[in-house]
C-alpha cells in the first residue's frame, strides 16, 4: 500500500465538532428579518381535474398575503428531478397542475405572516374535483383500457429518449445481445421468477426546507436543504422566470439526503412567493408532508428468466422490469436503467442477455432518487434468483457467485448498452476484490458452520444468507465537478468546491485529498462548499460521484497549485527544480538542505517580485465509472410460529478502492446497511383503496432504532482503483443493496420458503411457511 | 403569553402562544441547535433535558416548562470547550449529517449521569428514542462507550 500522510487516515470529520456542539446551521435555522411563511393544500383525490378552486375564504383570513394555485400561476412543464441538463426525466409537471394525479399532490400554496396562519388558510382553500378513473397497479399501466395520466397535457422528454405518455410509459430501456433463443435452447433447465419491491421513504431526519431572502443588492438568495444547488438555481430560474444571475443558492449543513434532496420542490415555491412580493419567505415540510409531497423509492417488479446448464454455466438471462414512477416521472428513466446497468454486469460471462424495462405512471406518490437508485430493487431479485439456482444445482451460493462474477481486466457488454438516457460507456474493470469480500464475509458470519444447518431453538430456526452487489462512481461522461484553490500568506489554502456535503463527509475527504497533494496538515485546508456565488460548479451529491469525480477535480486543482508553489520556490532559491521536494508545509532543496516554508513562498508571491496569488482551478468528468463491490451476509432467526424475522448478525465487506477516510467509509456502509435492513423488514407505504397513504407518520412507518440493531460487522478490503483519486472509488450507496436479498436468502436457508415481495413481514413469512407445510 | 425560561443556566423572558411547544419556543428564541425532525414525538431530534430528564421538546407545552431547568446541547460544551461526550461523538465517527447528534449527546448525558458505566443493553435502551438515518447507530454506540470510559476515569 502506498504510504500516505493524510489520505487513508481516520482524520476527524471537519464539520463534526460544530455539529456536535450545535453551532452548525441547517436551512430552517437561518434567521431572516420579518419572513412570510408558506403552507400547502393537497389533493385528497388520486386522479381528477380541478373544476374550480375557491380561495376567497383563505384570502380573507388573518395574515394571508396570497394564495397561489393553477388558476393564477401558470408555469411551463418541467421536472423536479435535479439532474444534468437537459434532464433525462420527462417534463411532465407544473408548479400547480390543473389535473391532479395522486392523493397528496400540491394544489395551492398559501403565503402568510406566520406558519399557523398559512396552515389555517391552506385548510380553507376549497377545491372541486371532477374525478377521473384511477390507476394504481403499475403492471396494468400499459393496458389499453387503463387511463392515460399524461396523454393530454403535452408532457415530453427533453432528451431524445423513449417517452410515450399515451401508454403511461415515462421511460423505457431495451437492450439485447447474443442469441436468446439459442441460449435458452442450450439450457438444461430454466428458472423464471418474479420479484416485487415496495414504496419506501428516505426519512432523512431533517425535513425538506427552503428559505428565500434578498441580499442588499436585491438578489434572491435561496438557502435550501439540497443535494443539487447548481441544478436548483437553473431549475428555479427556468420555472419561476427569475434570471439566473439574480439567484444565489447556498447549501448550509444538510440533515441527510439519501436522494430525497436531489429534487427541487420547496425552492421553487419559496422563490415564486419571495420574488413576487420581494419579501423573505420560509418553507419547511412537516414529517407527513415529506412522506407524500417529497419523493419515494420507486417500487419495481423484476422478472428474471435464466437458462442454466447442469455444469453451472448460464446460457441466457432475460430481465424484465416494470417500475412504478408514480404520478410524475422524476428519475424514471435513470432509476430504471440502473436496475439493469448496475446489476447485470455482475455476471459478465453470460453471452446471451436481454433487458426490457419500462417505467410507468400510476396515481400514486412520486418516485425519485434513493440511495441504490434502482440497483437496490434489481439486486433484491438477482441475489434471490441466483441463490435459488445455486441450490437447484446443489452448489454453494458463494462458490456460484465466485464462478460468475466480473473480475479485474474484464468488461461487460452491459456497460456499453445502458447509459443515462443515452448509450452507455464501455469500460474495463480495473479493481475488483469481490471474491476477497466474499471470503472475508463468509468467515466473519460463520458461513460453513451455519449455512444449511437450520439450528432450531424451540420454534425459532436460524439461517444465513448472502448477497453481492456493485454500484458505480459517478455517471461517466456526464457528471462534472470543479474545484478552485488559493494560497494564503500563512501557507494555508482556501479550497472551494461545488461538491455538496449532505452529511456524507465529502468536505472532509476532499480536504484530505488537497492536504495530501500539498503535503500540509488537514487544518491548513479551509474548505467552502456548495454556494453558487462563491464556489465553482458541481453536478451535486448523487450517483456515488463525489469521491471519484469531485475528488479528481480537487486532486487536479491541488496539483496545479503545487506546481506554482514549486516554481515560486525555484525563483526564491535559485535551485534546480529536480532538487526541490515537498515536505510538511515547506519545500526542501535536497542539494543544500535549505528549507523554504509555504508561508514564505506565499508571501514572496504576494508581496515581492512579479506578484501574483498562487491559485488554480480544475474540472473533471469521469470517462468511466469504476464500480465498488460488496458482499453482505445476514444471520437471521425465524420464528416459525409467528413468522417474525430477527436479524441477529449482519456482515458487510466492501471494496471501495483505497478508503480515503476509513472511519467515514465504515459509517457509509453501516448507515446504508441499517437503512437496508429496515427497508427489508419494516418500512412500507400503506395505501387505502383510494390511493392515499395511511401511515405517513413515524408512529406508523417503522424505522429501525438502537433496540432493533443486529450485531454489525463492517470490513473494508485492500484495493486500489488506478483511475481514482489516490486509488478511491465510491462507497455511499452500495451498502443498501445487499440487506434485503441477504435476509430473504437467510429466511430460505432457515425455513425453506422464498419471499418474493418486500417487505419481509411476519405475515408473509408465516403465510409462506404454512403454505409449504400444508402443501 | 409571557414566561420565564431557564435555558443553559440563563434566565430569559419570552413571549409565546399558549399552545406553543417547548421546541417552538426554543427555536424561535435563539436555540436552533434543538432540531425539528418529526414534530410527533418519535424521532427524538428535539430532545432536551428538562429538570435533568430527557424529553422530546416537541411534545412538551412551553407553558409547562416555565421556570424549569432546560438544557440543550449548547449548554454542555462549546466548539472551543467541548464536553467529553461531544468529543467522543466526534472521535468515534458518530457524527454524519449531525441532525440527530445534539439530541443523541443529551440522551447520552442523561444516561451517564444516572449510570456512569452502562452495559451495551443499557446503551441501546437509552438511545432507542433517538433515530439516526446516517450511521446505522454503530458509531453512536461506540461514542457512548468511549464517553463512559473517559468520564468515569475523570471522576
Amino acid at each position: 500500500m502506498t504510504d500516505f500522510s493524510v489520505v487513508g487516515k481516520p482524520v476527524l470529520k471537519v464539520d463534526s465538532l460544530s455539529l456536535a456542539c450545535g453551532s452548525a446551521r441547517y436551512t430552517a435555522d437561518y434567521e431572516m428579518r420579518d419572513p412570510l411563511y408558506l403552507a400547502f393544500a393537497y389533493s385528497p383525490v388520486a386522479h381528477g381535474d380541478i373544476v374550480s378552486l375557491d380561495d376567497s375564504e383563505a384570502r380573507g383570513m388573518e395574515g394571508v398575503t396570497d394564495v397561489f394555485h393553477a388558476f393564477n400561476t401558470e408555469t411551463e412543464l418541467f421536472t423536479t428531478a435535479g439532474q444534468g441538463y437537459p434532464e433525462p426525466s420527462p417534463y411532465d409537471t407544473r408548479l400547480f397542475n390543473k389535473r391532479v394525479r395522486y392523493a397528496g399532490e400540491i394544489v395551492a400554496a398559501v403565503l402568510a405572516g406566520t406558519l399557523s396562519e398559512a396552515r389555517a388558510a391552506a385548510a380553507a382553500v376549497k377545491v372541486e374535483y371532477a374525478p377521473l378513473p384511477t390507476l394504481f397497479d403499475p403492471e396494468k399501466a400499459m393496458d389499453k383500457d387503463s387511463p392515460s395520466l399524461h396523454g393530454e397535457d403535452g408532457a415530453y422528454a427533453p432528451l431524445p429518449v423513449p417517452f410515450r405518455a399515451e401508454e403511461n410509459v415515462a421511460g423505457e430501456v431495451l437492450f439485447s445481445f447474443g442469441d436468446m433463443e439459442k441460449g435458452f435452447a442450450d439450457a438444461d433447465f430454466i428458472v423464471d421468477e418474479t420479484y416485487r419491491t415496495h414504496y419506501t421513504a428516505h426519512c432523512a431526519l431533517e425535513p425538506h426546507a427552503a428559505s428565500a431572502f434578498f441580499d442588499e443588492k436585491g438578489r434572491l438568495v435561496i438557502v435550501a436543504s439540497t443535494q443539487v444547488p447548481f441544478h436548483a438555481r437553473r431549475t428555479v430560474s427556468r420555472v419561476v422566470g427569475i434570471p439566473a444571475h439574480m439567484i444565489r443558492v447556498i447549501k448550509p449543513r444538510i440533515g441527510g439526503g439519501f436522494g430525497s434532496k436531489q429534487e427541487i420542490i420547496l425552492e421553487l415555491y419559496a422563490a415564486l412567493a419571495a420574488w413576487k412580493y420581494k419579501r423573505n419567505v420560509k418553507a419547511e415540510m412537516s414529517r407527513s408532508e415529506v412522506f407524500t409531497a417529497a419523493r419515494t423509492r420507486h417500487p419495481m417488479r423484476v422478472r428474471i428468466k435464466t437458462g442454466v446448464k447442469n455444469d453451472g454455466s448460464i446460457t441466457a438471462l432475460d430481465m424484465s422490469d416494470v417500475m412504478n414512477t408514480g404520478a410524475y416521472g422524476a428519475h424514471a428513466l435513470t432509476v430504471l436503467s440502473n436496475a439493469g446497468s448496475k446489476v447485470l454486469p455482475m455476471f459478465n460471462k453470460i453471452e446471451n442477455m436481454n433487458f426490457v424495462g419500462r417505467a410507468v405512471y400510476t396515481n400514486l406518490p412520486i418516485g425519485g432518487a434513493y440511495r441504490g437508485y434502482g440497483a437496490t430493487q434489481g439486486y433484491f431479485a438477482f441475489n434471490q434468483h441466483m441463490d435459488g439456482i445455486a441450490r437447484r444445482l446443489g452448489v454453494d451460493f458463494l462458490d456460484f457467485v465466485k464462478k460468475h462474477h466480473i473480475r479485474e481486466g474484464e468488461t461487460s457488454e452491459v456497460f456499453k448498452a445502458i447509459g443515462e438516457g443515452t448509450e452507455g460507456v464501455s469500460q474495463i474493470i480495473r479493481s475488483c476484490k469481490l471474491s476477497e469480500c466474499i471470503d472475508k464475509g463468509a468467515e466473519a458470519i460463520g458461513w460453513s458452520n451455519l449455512r444449511g444447518k437450520k439450528i432450531a431453538n424451540g420454534p425459532v430456526v436460524k439461517g444465513i444468507g448472502a448477497a453481492v452487489s456493485m454500484q458505480g462512481s459517478g455517471i461517466p461522461q456526464v457528471d462534472m465537478a470543479s474545484a478552485s484553490m488559493k494560497m494564503n500568506d500563512d501557507g494555508s489554502f482556501n479550497l472551494y468546491v461545488g461538491a455538496t456535503d449532505i452529511g456524507t463527509g465529502s468536505d472532509t475527504i476532499l480536504s484530505q485529498i488537497a492536504a495530501e497533494t500539498l503535503n500540509v496538515p488537514l487544518e491548513m485546508i479551509l474548505i467552502l462548499s456548495s454556494d453558487t456565488d462563491l464556489t465553482p460548479f458541481d453536478t451535486g451529491a448523487y450517483a456515488s460521484s463525489t469521491t471519484y469525480v469531485s475528488g479528481q477535480a480537487v486532486l487536479r486543482c491541488a496539483e496545479k497549485v503545487r506546481s506554482q508553489i514549486l516554481s515560486v520556490a525555484e525563483k526564491m532559491t535559485g535551485a534546480a527544480p529536480e532538487s526541490l521536494v515537498f515536505k510538511e508545509s515547506r519545500v526542501v532543496n535536497t542539494a543544500t538542505g535549505e528549507e523554504t516554508s509555504f508561508s514564505d513562498i506565499a508571501c514572496f508571491a504576494m508581496y515581492s517580485h512579479d506578484q501574483f496569488q498562487i491559485q488554480a482551478s480544475a474540472s473533471f468528468t469521469g470517462s468511466e465509472s469504476p464500480p465498488p463491490f460488496m458482499a453482505q451476509f445476514a444471520e437471521v432467526d425465524v420464528d416459525t410460529e409467528t413468522g417474525k424475522v430477527r436479524v441477529v448478525k449482519f456482515v458487510s465487506v466492501g471494496d471501495c478502492g483505497q478508503p480515503l477516510n476509513p472511519k467515514l467509509v465504515e459509517g457509509q456502509i453501516e448507515g446504508a446497511t441499517m437503512n437496508g435492513i429496515s427497508y427489508a423488514l419494516t418500512e412500507q407505504y400503506i395505501f387505502n383503496s383510494k390511493g392515499k397513504m395511511t401511515n405517513n407518520s413515524f408512529w406508523d412507518y417503522k424505522l429501525f432504532g438502537t433496540l432493533d440493531m443486529p450485531e454489525m460487522k463492517t470490513i473494508v478490503v485492500d484495493s486500489d482503483e488506478p483511475t481514482g483519486p489516490y486509488g478511491a472509488k465510491s462507497i455511499s450507496e452500495i451498502g443498501i443493496n445487499g440487506p434485503a436479498p441477504a435476509i430473504a436468502n437467510a429466511i430460505y436457508d432457515a425455513v425453506g420458503v422464498r419471499i418474493y415481495d418486500l417487505p419481509l413481514t411476519p405475515e408473509k413469512v408465516l403465510k409462506a411457511i404454512r403454505a409449504r407445510t400444508d402443501g | 403569553m409571557k414566561g420565564s425560561f431557564l435555558v443553559n443556566g440563563r434566565t430569559n423572558e419570552w413571549t409565546f402562544e399558549p399552545d406553543a411547544t417547548l421546541l417552538d419556543v426554543l427555536r424561535a428564541n435563539g436555540h436552533p441547535e434543538v432540531h425539528r425532525g418529526c414534530d410527533e414525538g418519535v424521532c427524538g431530534s428535539c430532545s432536551v433535558l428538562l429538570e435533568g430528564k430527557l424529553v422530546n421538546s416537541c411534545q412538551v407545552f412551553a407553558a409547562s416548562a416555565m421556570e424549569k431547568d432546560i438544557l440543550t446541547v449548547a449548554g454542555i460544551g462549546t466548539i472551543h470547550e467541548p464536553h467529553p461526550i461531544q468529543t467522543a461523538f466526534v472521535e468515534s465517527g458518530a457524527v454524519q449529517c449531525g441532525f440527530c447528534t445534539p439530541a443523541a449527546i443529551l440522551a447520552t448525558l442523561a444516561l451517564l449521569r444516572k449510570n456512569p458505566n452502562p452495559t451495551d443493553e443499557e446503551i441501546h435502551s437509552a438511545l432507542d428514542g433517538n433515530y439516526c438515518r446516517c450511521t446505522g447507530y454503530v458509531k453512536i454506540i461506540e461514542a457512548v462507550r468511549l464517553a463512559s470510559r473517559r468520564m468515569s476515569s475523570h471522576d
